[in-house]
């Protein structure tokens, strides 16, 4: 990953958020609104995510976390009412809404983990060869090693490698989201996202893929959208607060759980609302 | 065994049962006995077919079936009595018969019935022709307009406008599809009375019941397949193509499986554009290729027709009639059957 290079306006953005991240970030989000036909669902966010740590979104439900989220990854193109105000995304430096950027090489770029684990209904060994076959990848020796090295880097190698060739779906909840893990790194991005991705899970398999993510941020960069609170205090290095489509406060996981500045933070991380 | 006391509660519970117990009771019958009339009608059809039919078709002599009816084309029944034996014979026979004895049959009355010996091969063969191609054709429009609405299109005004036609085309007489092929295909398009015309006419008809069930299918594939394909880099197409129609073809072929038997079952579009009465050579007896396309068959609802209304009936005929029904039922079934197992073994290749 090439250092993001200084951006022109990084002026404007830390007058518009104060306590922006301290490390040169790698994904820059600036006065952002964003609508869904007429109704606006963000306010003038900016933030910044930085490189190889783990940014946590909370917030109560509708309060834009996730639409944010897949504002990174431009999944929102799908939605056809959905459409940016103003205000830009960039990674790396670079728009990631203008016009020439390839949306494709985009989103291999940034790799993405549902909500609800959605193994494809193939093979373990074709789930995580999906995403190179698509580019191109064909070379069986080099696939092998791929699977292996995905599967070895979400945590699953041990518990799968006997049953490659069986279906992703007869694994467990937990397994699943893994595989799914797996499938998204196999692609080498330099950033995962990741939808609410232990909110369909019990607390043994939610344990695992969190000991996970302390893993992967280790090689990636990750922005992780929790429902649960205790989840974001424990995986993230820095956690942004939503509410209402905008965003209240974002600094370190730390200040935000036990020092927060504002006092809606604090009332959400306390439990008194949300 | 009753020793709690008495309760308002325990009585409440224990009485005779209520109005609506009984309305419930009344009503459940009522729709058990709407169920078994519709069953006791298709038991009545089919039995009737396959009795009348089957006596037709099969005989107690080895080799058990009625292998002339099932291999020959249909012939002209000569029916006379030679030396006190009421003798049965088929126009090739006859003559044949006539050329080596011509003595024998002076003076004796011969009667003919059109139709009524030799078989239905060709029917056969023609009516599994229209349903084949139809299909083909059927599946690439409707399968393509399917995938283009529910994955392309944006809602809007003109989609709307589309869904609409679709859904009025379903109401559309299979009539009015048989004079519009007719006018659009063997006319304007000078493709004459044949399979090709034959197959678009019966595609158009049954477009409406593949574009509808497609969608259906298309859109009961989680979005989370789509979404997962596209997070990974994939185009939409890519997705589709390797996402999602995969795991919707299943519910395509179920819906293919009623438009089969429609499409089997339809005399009417056919008898303007693809259908002839009586036809000597076999569709693969062409001179070119290309004539393949180009050329009228037999088909079994339309001779079921032809001999049922349009020549005088007799003991003979009927035999025909009940025979070309039951062997039309079969012939549906199983082109339909072909349907169904590739379904199955789709569904268990890409279970979700």
């Amino acid at each position: 990953m090439s250092p993001a290079p200084a951006t022109p306006s990084s002026d404007a953005r830390k007058a518009a958020a104060p306590k922006a991240a301290a490390v040169q970030p790698v994904i820059e989000i600036e006065r952002l609104d964003f609508f869904y036909g007429e109704k606006q669902a963000l306010f003038d966010v900016s933030l910044g995510v930085a490189a190889k740590q783990v940014t946590a979104f909370i917030g109560p439900s509708g309060c834009g976390k996730t639409t944010l989220l897949r504002c990174l990854n431009r999944m929102n193109d799908l939605i056809d009412v959905a459409r940016i105000g103003s205000g830009e995304i960039r990674i790396d430096g670079i728009n990631i809404y203008d016009p020439r950027v390839d949306v494709i090489e985009l989103r291999k770029r940034v790799g993405m983990v549902f909500q609800k684990s959605n193994p494809f209904p193939k093979s373990i060994y074709e789930n995580i060869t999906f995403g190179l076959r698509l580019h191109g990848l064909r070379k069986k020796a080099q696939l092998d090693e791929i699977v292996e090295r995905s599967l070895r880097g979400a945590a699953l190698w041990d518990e799968v490698k006997d049953r490659l060739h069986e279906s992703g779906l007869g694994l467990s909840g937990g397994q699943q989201q893994r595989l799914c893990i797996a499938r998204a790194i196999a692609v080498e991005p330099d950033v995962i996202l990741m939808d609410e991705p232990c909110s369909a899970l019990d607390p043994v398999a939610t344990a695992k893929v969190e000991e996970l993510i302390q893993e992967l941020k280790l090689r990636y960069t990750i922005v992780i959208v929790t429902h649960n609170m205790q989840q974001a205090a424990r995986v993230s290095d820095r956690t942004a607060f939503f509410y209402l489509g905008k965003l209240v406060e974002f600094d370190t996981t730390q200040r935000i759980f036990m020092n927060p500045a504002n006092p809606q933070t604090e009332a959400y991380v306390s439990g008194r609302f949300g | 065994m009753n020793t709690r006391p008495e309760t308002p509660a325990r009585r409440s519970i224990l009485r005779q049962p209520s109005w609506a117990q009984r309305a419930e009771t009344a009503f459940f019958g009522l729709l058990r006995l709407g169920t078994y009339f519709v069953l006791a009608c298709a038991a009545v059809i089919f039995l009737d077919i396959g009795i009348k039919g089957g006596r037709v078709v099969f005989q107690v002599a080895p080799p058990f079936v009625n292998v002339p009816f099932l291999t020959q084309a249909p012939e002209t029944l000569n029916v006379f009595t030679l030396d006190g034996v009421k003798t049965k014979l088929g126009d090739r026979e006859f003559r044949a018969f006539k050329a080596a004895h011509p003595e024998k049959l002076q003076g004796v009355a011969v009667e003919s019935y059109v139709y009524s010996a030799g078989g239905i091969f060709p029917d056969i063969v023609g009516t599994v022709l229209l349903v084949v191609g139809s299909m083909v054709i059927a599946l690439v429009l409707g399968v393509f307009s399917a995938i283009y609405l529910s994955e392309y299109a944006k809602d809007g005004p003109f989609v709307r406008f589309l869904r609409l036609s679709i859904v009025n085309l379903a109401g559309v007489p299979s009539i009015v599809f048989g004079l519009f092929g007719f006018g659009m295909f063997v006319i304007l398009f000078n493709w004459n009375v044949s399979l090709l015309a034959g197959w678009f006419t019966m595609a158009f008809m049954v477009l409406p019941i593949i574009i509808t069930a497609s969608e259906e299918a298309l859109r009961a594939v989680p979005k989370g397949l789509r979404e997962g394909a596209l997070a990974l880099g994939a185009t939409k197409f890519q997705s589709i193509r390797t996402n999602v129609l995969p795991y919707a073809l299943p519910g395509i072929l179920t819906s293919s499986v009623l438009a089969i038997a429609r499409v089997a079952g339809e005399t009417a579009p056919i008898m303007f554009t693809a259908a002839y009465v009586v036809r000597d050579q076999m569709p693969w007896q062409v001179e070119k290729w290309t004539d393949f396309f180009f050329q009228g068959v037999m088909a079994l609802p339309y001779h079921i027709y032809v001999v049922a209304s349009k020549i005088p009936q007799n003991e003979y005929t009927r035999d025909v009639q009940y025979g070309t029904a039951f062997v039309f039922l079969f012939t549906v079934a199983a082109v339909a059957l072909c349907a169904i197992v590739l379904r199955a073994r789709l569904r268990k290749k890409y279970r979700w």
